[in-house]
């Protein structure tokens, strides 16, 4: 069995578009939550949202390989590039090596309805132009940054709900593990845009404090009245120990655990149960005890069930131990399919420069996040292993867990 | 429109669209070969020319382009039958 380590981190974010200004928005506790007049027009119930803007790319690469883009492949390549520099691979090493990518990703809406919309108007399937068909499927991520960085390894996406980012990069680490590739870009990505978010605000599951944006995502505490949605892009260069330590690459965090679990009841409404089986098979994967891990970053959106169920599990898992716990969501909302690959990164950064970000807004737990050890200042800490929770709909449930080397 | 006016259009086009570069741009230049327009970059160019130009083209009718000349013409012979 090889180990499986990361070396190289790249993210396009609503509180940054690069590690720097990640690092700096998570230690301040920066939040990246804004009101969107666009969707109160819209007729949503809640106009709070995540934003960043969309890169340029023009210029940066060719037209054919950028019509075949969405919102959320563009936060993507951009995430990508900053991930392969970092990891210092070049076109060269890409065109050598048989390199894979996995991606979480799942909906890509605003291609699927400006692309309907043209027909709608013009009536002749001919006038929608070659793109939308490459931006309108769920592995629209994949596909594209596959042809642009010319890679030749497994290529695929995941969808797994607000889980699809982490078990990307759990698969992606159970493949190194078993020999069966040596180096897998992989991440999440999440578009941004009122198309995407309609039929779940629908739900009745996104905060309405909107006089307040950024104090609207507010985890854990006992006055959360829902999720903001949020997105962008994520990417991790996974890849084995043996290869990171050939190339002489900087090796950031080794993944040692990966639990996955499904509730197997509600679509919409978590328990307990699954995330509990999750995060217990994930620490039986990396084999140490639970008190070894330093801090949990937790799934945790803001809703009141959500969070209660989630503080219970960390409970019944974590028992005495007691590990730091926040939630990045309350500064960056829901980063829904690229949620569980940004924040193994948010952590990641977090092991490496020694502190735990706060988990803002959290003014007044009730009785079951009180008995967590919750941060809600930016704090010093010397961790050496984290746990990272994603939970989506349909009960998928995932755990990751990583620590330095 | 003048058939000078025309390729005039025609060239800006490729150029701001399918982002060809200007220096490639000649009559005699082949379309696949020399400017590099795939099959994708054709569907693209029936969007663009109904846009800026208001008529749809034809598959069948374009087996027989090749060149930029053959382009040329056969947007030329198609304004002159819608002008007709």
């Amino acid at each position: 069995m090889n180990r499986v380590v990361i070396t190289g981190m790249g993210i396009y974010s609503v509180i940054g578009k690069n590690l720097a200004e990640v690092r700096e928005s998570l230690y301040k506790g920066k939040s990246g939550i804004i009101f969107d007049p666009v969707r109160k027009e819209m007729g949503f119930r809640s106009a709070l949202t995540g934003m960043v803007e969309r890169p340029h790319l023009k210029g940066v690469i060719d037209r054919r390989m950028r019509v075949g883009l969405s919102v959320q492949g563009e936060y993507a390549y951009v995430s990508t590039m900053e991930a392969l520099q970092f990891a210092g691979l070049d076109q060269s090493y890409l065109d050598s090596h048989e390199v894979g990518i996995l991606f979480g990703n799942d909906s890509s809406a605003l291609s699927v309805v400006e692309s309907v919309d043209i027909l709608r108007k013009k009536k002749d399937t001919m006038m929608i132009g070659s793109g939308y068909i490459f931006q309108s499927m769920n592995s629209t991520v994949s596909m594209n940054l596959s042809v642009i960085f010319r890679l030749k390894g497994v290529n695929f996406t995941l969808s797994g709900a607000c889980a699809s980012g982490s078990h990307a990069i759990g698969i992606g680490y159970l493949l190194i593990k078993q020999g069966l590739q040596e180096m897998i870009i992989c991440g999440g990505a999440q578009e941004i845009n009122p198309e995407s978010t309609a039929s779940f605000d629908a739900l009745n599951a996104f905060s309405i404090r909107e006089s307040e944006p950024e104090r609207a995502s507010r985890p854990f505490d006992r006055d959360r009245d829902g999720l903001v949605p949020s997105g962008g892009a994520a990417t991790v260069i996974l890849e084995s120990y043996e290869s990171a330590v050939k190339r002489g690459a900087t090796i950031l965090g080794e993944i040692i655990g990966y639990g996955f679990s499904s509730n197997g009841e509600h679509i919409s409404m978590p328990n307990v149960d699954g995330p509990v089986r999750a995060m217990e098979k994930a620490i039986r994967d990396a084999g140490i005890a639970p008190s070894e891990i330093g801090y949990i970053n937790a799934h945790a959106t803001s809703t009141p069930l959500g969070d209660s169920n989630e503080a219970q599990s960390i409970l019944d898992v974590f028992g005495n131990s007691s590990p730091l716990v926040s939630s990045t969501k309350s500064m960056t909302g829901h980063e829904m399919w690229m949620g569980g690959a940004s924040e193994v990164i948010y952590s990641t950064l977090m092991m490496n420069h020694g502190f735990v970000a706060p988990n803002i807004n959290l003014d007044n737990p009730d009785d079951i996040t009180s008995r967590l050890n919750i941060v809600t200042k930016a704090t010093s800490c010397d961790f050496k292993a984290f746990l990272s929770n994603s939970f989506g709909f349909g009960g998928t449930n995932s755990s990751l867990i990583v620590r330095k080397v | 429109m003048q058939k000078d006016e025309i390729i005039r259009k025609i060239n800006q086009l490729l150029i701001d669209e399918i982002e060809i570069d200007e220096t490639q741009i000649h009559p005699a230049a082949d379309l696949k070969k020399d400017l590099g327009i795939d099959s994708l970059d054709f569907v693209d160019l029936f969007v663009i020319i109904e846009n800026n130009f208001g008529f749809k083209m034809k598959a069948e009718e374009m087996a027989n382009v090749r060149s930029l000349e053959d382009f040329y013409n056969y947007i030329i012979s198609r304004i002159n039958l819608n002008e007709r």
